[in-house]
C-alpha cells in the first residue's frame, strides 16, 4: 500500500476518533447525533431492512447509468453523422439537463404509473447529458491528420466511425461515465424522495425518511453510510474500467515511469 | 516519363484567401522532387491538391497511363498522426484496412513495411512508447506500406531534432533509390532540400506561385560527406539566393 492510499485513511480513522470522542465527551443524545460506533452497530442491527433498500436504489442507478450508456452514446453518434439532428435536438438535451430533477419529479411520478419505472427515468434524466456531450466532444476530437488519411484511402463515413471517431472518443466517454455514475445515484435518491413524500418507494433515501419520522436518527446515518459507499464503490469501478480500457495508450491513464 | 501534371491551378479558400495561383508542375516518374518555400507560400496545399484532398478552384491535375489507383499514394504529414489507441503494426496496416486487404496479408506487409523503416521488433509497441523519430519512421512506412507511385511529404522532419533528421534523411535516400517511388517533398528548410533532391521548385508567397527552379546535380548514393562538401554549399548559397529573392517579390 502506498502513501496515496494510506494518508486519506489514517485522516479518515482520526476525524472518526475525533467525532466518537466529541459525542460522549459533550454528552450529545443519540437523536441529535449518534457517533460512528453506534451508526455502525446500528447498520449491523437493521440490516435486514437496509439491505433491500440497498438493491432497490442500487438496481435503478445502475439501470439508468445503463440507459444513460446506450441513449446518450446513441444520440451522440447520430449527431456527429448528422449536424441537423445535432442542431435540432441538442438544445433540448440542455433544457432538460438544467432544469432541476427535484422540479419535475413529481410531475414524472404522476404521468408514469409503474413507480420504478418513474424512478429510473428521473435518475437517467440526470446521468444522460455528461454521457451525450462528452461522446460528442470526443468524436470530433479527432486528428484532422488522421481524417485525411481516411479520406485518402477511400473510407467512408461508417469505417470512419467504426475504426477512427468511436475510438477517438473513448477516453471522453469514459470520463462522461464517471461523472455519470455519481449523477445516476444522485438522481435515483433525489427521485426516491418525491416519491417517498407520497409513501411508495422503499429505497435507500425512502429508509431515510423514515427514520426521520420516527427520529430513528442512527438508522438515518446509517442509511446514509450506504448511499455514500455505493457511490464511492460506483466511481472505483468505472476508474479502474477507465484504467483498464487506456492504460496502454491514453495519457490520462498512463503511469509515469522513472 | 511524366507521372503527374500540375496545370494552371489556382486555389482560393472559402474565406476568399488565394492560397495558389496559376501553378505548372511536372513530377517525372522516378525524381526525387522538393518544394521549397516561405511559411505560408502554399506548398502544403499544393501536396492536398495533388493528392486530392482539395480540388483546385481553377486548372487540373492528372496523372500519367491509367490514371490514379487508390493504392498509388502515400502520405506523410507534418506530425506523425499515428492512432495512439492502436500498435504500430496496426497503424501501418491501416491503409491495406481500409483498401479491404485481409487481414494476414495486411499484418505481414506491415511488418515488412516495419521492416523497411528498421522498426524490426517494434510491431507491438502503441505509439507513446516510441521516439519522435520512431513514431515518424512508422509514419513513412504506412505511407509505403501500399507500394505507392507517388510519395507525398509535408515537411515530415520538421519537428525533430537534427541527428535524427539527417538520420532520416539518409534513411529516406536509401528508401527511395530502393523502391524507385516517386517523392515530392516539401520543406521550408534549403538544407534538407538539397540534400534530398535532384530538384527543387522554389515558391513565392502571397499568392503561392512557382518563382523558379533549379536542378541538384551532384550523383546518388548522397551520404554524410555531401553535407560537409563545397559543392554542397554552393547549392544550399544558389538555393537560398533563390529563396530570398522569392521572398523580396512575394
Amino acid at each position: 500500500m502506498t502513501a496515496k492510499a494510506i494518508a486519506p485513511i489514517v485522516l479518515g480513522l482520526l476525524m472518526l476518533a475525533l467525532w466518537e470522542a466529541g459525542v460522549r465527551l459533550a454528552g450529545i443524545p443519540p437523536y441529535i447525533l449518534p457517533g460512528p460506533i453506534l451508526v455502525a452497530e446500528t447498520l449491523v442491527k437493521d440490516w435486514g431492512t437496509l439491505a433491500p433498500s440497498l438493491l432497490v436504489t442500487l438496481t435503478i442507478t445502475l439501470e439508468a447509468l445503463a440507459a444513460a450508456v446506450v441513449i446518450g452514446g446513441v444520440l451522440a453518434v447520430l449527431f456527429s453523422l448528422s449536424r441537423w439532428l445535432e442542431l435540432s435536438l441538442f438544445p433540448y438535451a440542455v433544457i432538460l439537463q438544467v432544469t432541476p430533477i427535484v422540479a419535475i419529479a413529481p410531475l414524472i411520478i404522476v404521468w408514469v404509473n409503474d413507480v420504478d419505472l418513474s424512478l429510473l427515468i428521473c435518475a437517467w434524466l440526470v446521468a444522460f447529458f455528461p454521457i451525450l456531450s462528452n461522446t460528442i466532444l470526443g468524436l470530433r476530437s479527432v486528428d484532422p491528420g488522421l481524417l485525411d488519411l481516411f479520406q485518402l484511402y477511400g473510407a467512408g463515413r461508417w469505417r470512419t466511425l467504426v475504426d477512427l471517431r468511436l475510438p477517438a472518443a473513448l477516453p471522453y466517454f469514459l470520463g462522461g461515465l464517471r461523472i455519470s455514475g455519481g449523477l445516476a445515484l444522485i438522481g435515483a435518491v433525489v427521485a426516491e424522495f418525491v416519491a417517498g413524500t407520497g409513501g411508495n418507494a422503499s429505497g435507500l433515501a425512502w429508509r431515510i425518511l423514515e427514520s426521520s419520522y420516527q427520529l430513528q436518527i442512527p438508522r438515518m446515518f446509517a442509511a446514509l453510510v450506504l448511499i455514500s459507499a455505493t457511490g464511492i464503490a460506483i466511481f472505483l469501478v468505472l476508474s479502474l474500467l477507465n484504467h483498464l480500457l487506456l492504460r496502454r495508450w491514453h495519457e490520462s491513464a498512463v503511469t509515469p515511469e522513472g | 516519363m511524366r507521372l503527374v501534371g500540375v496545370h494552371g491551378v489556382s486555389k482560393v479558400f472559402a474565406n476568399g484567401v488565394k492560397a495558389l495561383a496559376d501553378i505548372s508542375l511536372d513530377v517525372q516518374s522516378g525524381e526525387f522532387l522538393s518544394v521549397l518555400g516561405p511559411s505560408g507560400c502554399g506548398k502544403s496545399t499544393l501536396l492536398r491538391l495533388i493528392a486530392g484532398l482539395a480540388e483546385p478552384t481553377a486548372g487540373t491535375i492528372d496523372w500519367a497511363d491509367e490514371g490514379r489507383r487508390g493504392t498509388d499514394l502515400g502520405f506523410v504529414f507534418q506530425e506523425p498522426t499515428l492512432m495512439p489507441w492502436t500498435t504500430a503494426l496496426k497503424n501501418v496496416g491501416l491503409p491495406l484496412k481500409l483498401r479491404g486487404v485481409a487481414r494476414g496479408e495486411r499484418e505481414a506487409r506491415a511488418a515488412q513495411a516495419l521492416d523497411q523503416v528498421g522498426l524490426k521488433g517494434f510491431e507491438r509497441a502503441f505509439p507513446r512508447e516510441l521516439s519522435g523519430g520512431m513514431k515518424m519512421r512508422v509514419s513513412l512506412a504506412r505511407a509505403l506500406v501500399v507500394e505507392p507511385r507517388l510519395l507525398l511529404m509535408d515537411e515530415p522532419f520538421a519537428a525533430l531534432d537534427e541527428i535524427t533528421r539527417h538520420k532520416l534523411n539518409d534513411d529516406l535516400l536509401e528508401l527511395w533509390r530502393r523502391t524507385g517511388v516517386t517523392v515530392v517533398f516539401v520543406t521550408h528548410s534549403v538544407f534538407e532540400s538539397v540534400f534530398l533532391s535532384q530538384r527543387i521548385v522554389v515558391m513565392a508567397a502571397r499568392p503561392g506561385r512557382v518563382s523558379t527552379e533549379l536542378a541538384i546535380a551532384e550523383p546518388y548514393p548522397r551520404r554524410a560527406g555531401f553535407r560537409t562538401s563545397a559543392e554542397y554549399a554552393a547549392q544550399c548559397r544558389e538555393a537560398s539566393q533563390h529563396l530570398a529573392k522569392a521572398m523580396v517579390t512575394a
